[in-house]
């Protein structure tokens, strides 16, 4: 899969879910690119480095989501 | 002090030292401040840090957010987000973010660099460190985001210094001081666990994993960083010849000219030296023997205890033929309860540049990616599928040492295609010998 169009699908299936969820782990998204982990990853830094994508962590576990989405209030199951 | 807080000075009163008697002399340091530094966050963060302590106790709530950011620009780990949820009583730890620094490799530091990470931290931080975090770590706690570039920018420009790992991250990883000091060292803990770390950059500032991972190296089985207990791999010297026997040495020990131990258990006193009780004795595969002043050890049998060379270190030296076993799979608690680590691997060189090891790791990582669920430690997926499983995913043999208890758990299986024949039999041959 072509780079933009990872972006494009990553940008669309978390914009459809930002309902119930703001915040995904990796294998959330390595399952929406339908690629093995060590694949999807390339694509997931490239996102992050390009700010499509940013990370949230407990100190323990990390997740990704779209940036300014359901931030803190997220964390606290508020939306 | 700016907030009366009197449950948690009762934490001052036990036997022992406490945190809160140094916190409070380290916001009494802020508040003096007789070096003039130009403080980067709130002078007072210290006494606000008490102050919301002591609220904590009061209504048995913590006050602090979870989770938040997680770095600087491009990594994915290294700093904590902190934010406490009363900014307006303790502005001073509205943010209080702690940042993990990469301890260097067994512990050495010089005092010139303790002195400089302490200075940095005095000025970009609230002084407060940890030394060290169960990672190993040097934890600083708690500054403001602004300041989270900044730090980043002295320590990777200024100092040599790259921060460490949290969240789905490899975590920084952790060895005893291996060669540098201890004749016990069956491998260079601090090469491998250099050249690991370098490898493996973008495992340990970008998180891709299920959870956590850590990997830790002891250069001999008496485990001073504990890998066997703390670490998704650990990684533990040992060899594969004989202990090395200095007949004349042995003597000496039972003579009484040198002093067991080292002289380590030298605060009472026992009464002489007693090989038999001591060292024969106490050897978990009684593979020792003592008889007319010569000592001689079954090696065969010898599980690698390190036991009589720690009784005798003048007498028993480990083998020369050495290199490093890897377990994996240990946790602390949370799910399923503490697990120590398996043996995967018994025996492998550690010889630079460390492919045969590398190729294991991977190969773990493209298992536990694959397969572990959100959340799940390695070691909650080697029960969830197997060690087998696992030994099938690295093409490991499994031999006698990959089982831990025969009968109760004899967690390997035979598959059809390994076994001579395949489960078809013959049954007229079968009815001769045995009747319907
Ligand atoms: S683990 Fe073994 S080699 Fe490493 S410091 Fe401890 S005794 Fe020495
Ligand atoms: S190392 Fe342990 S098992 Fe081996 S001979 Fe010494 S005491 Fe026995």
């Amino acid at each position: 899969m072509e780079y933009e169009e990872a972006k494009e699908k990553i940008i669309t299936e978390l914009t459809k879910k930002l309902k119930s969820k703001s915040k995904f782990y990796f294998n959330d998204l390595s399952k929406i690119l339908d690629m093995k982990p060590r694949e999807a990853k390339k694509i997931v830094n490239k996102l992050v480095q390009e700010s499509v994508l940013e990370y949230w962590s407990s100190g323990s576990t990390s997740m990704y989501g779209l940036p300014g989405t359901g931030k803190q209030a997220g964390a606290e199951h508020e939306d | 002090m700016k907030h009366a807080t009197p449950l948690i000075d009762q934490l001052e009163t036990g036997p022992w030292p406490s945190f809160v008697s140094d916190m409070k002399h380290q916001a009494e340091k802020r508040a003096k401040n007789e070096e003039n530094i130009e403080f980067q966050i709130p002078q007072d963060v210290v006494e606000d840090l008490l102050g919301i302590l002591e609220l904590s106790f009061n209504d048995g709530t913590t006050h602090w957010k979870h989770g938040g950011i997680v770095g600087v620009f491009g990594y994915g780990g290294g700093v904590i987000g902190r934010y406490c949820d009363q900014p307006g009583n303790f502005p001073g730890v509205a943010h209080f973010h702690t940042m993990r620094v990469a301890q260097p490799g067994g512990k050495f530091y010089t005092s010139k660099y303790l002195k400089e990470i302490c200075d940095l931290w005095d000025l970009r931080g609230s002084g407060i460190t940890n030394m060290h975090g169960s990672t190993g770590d040097i934890i600083f706690l708690g500054t403001t985001t602004p300041q989270l570039e900044e730090i980043f920018f002295e320590l990777t420009h200024n100092m040599n210094q790259d921060l460490g790992g949290s969240g789905s991250n490899l975590r920084t990883p952790a060895d005893c001081i291996g060669q540098a000091r201890c004749e016990y060292a069956c491998y260079d803990t601090q090469a491998l666990c250099y050249d690991l770390t370098q490898e493996y950059q973008d495992e340990l500032h970008r998180p891709a994993f299920p959870y956590k991972f850590k990997f830790k190296f002891d250069g001999c089985p008496n485990g001073c960083v504990a890998s066997i207990a703390r670490a998704d791999m650990s990684f533990i010297g040992t060899w594969k010849d004989d202990i090395k026997v200095d007949q004349e040495a042995v003597a000496a020990y039972v003579g009484g000219e040198f002093a067991p131990n080292a002289g380590a258990h030298s605060g009472r006193d026992w009464g002489a030296f007693d090989i038999q009780k001591e060292v024969v004795a106490l050897c978990p595969s009684e593979c020792i023997k003592y008889e007319d002043g010569k000592l001689a050890i079954n090696n065969r049998e010898c599980v690698r205890c390190m036991h009589c060379i720690n009784v005798m270190p003048r007498a028993l030296r480990i083998g020369d033929e050495r290199g490093l076993s890897i377990l994996a799979g240990a946790k602390a608690p949370i799910l399923d309860g503490a697990q120590m680590g398996s043996l995967v691997v018994p025996f492998v060189k550690a010889e630079e540049p460390y492919d045969e090891i590398k190729e294991i790791v991977e190969g773990i990582w493209d298992w536990w990616m694959e397969e572990g669920k959100n959340r799940e430690r390695l070691g909650e997926l080697m029960k969830r599928q197997g060690l087998q499983k696992l030994l099938e995913v690295l093409n490991i043999k499994p031999d006698a040492r990959h089982v831990q208890e025969p009968r109760s758990n004899p967690y390997i299986f035979w598959k059809e295609d390994e076994v001579e024949g395949g489960w078809e039999r013959d049954i007229d041959e079968y009815r001769k010998h045995h009747q319907r």
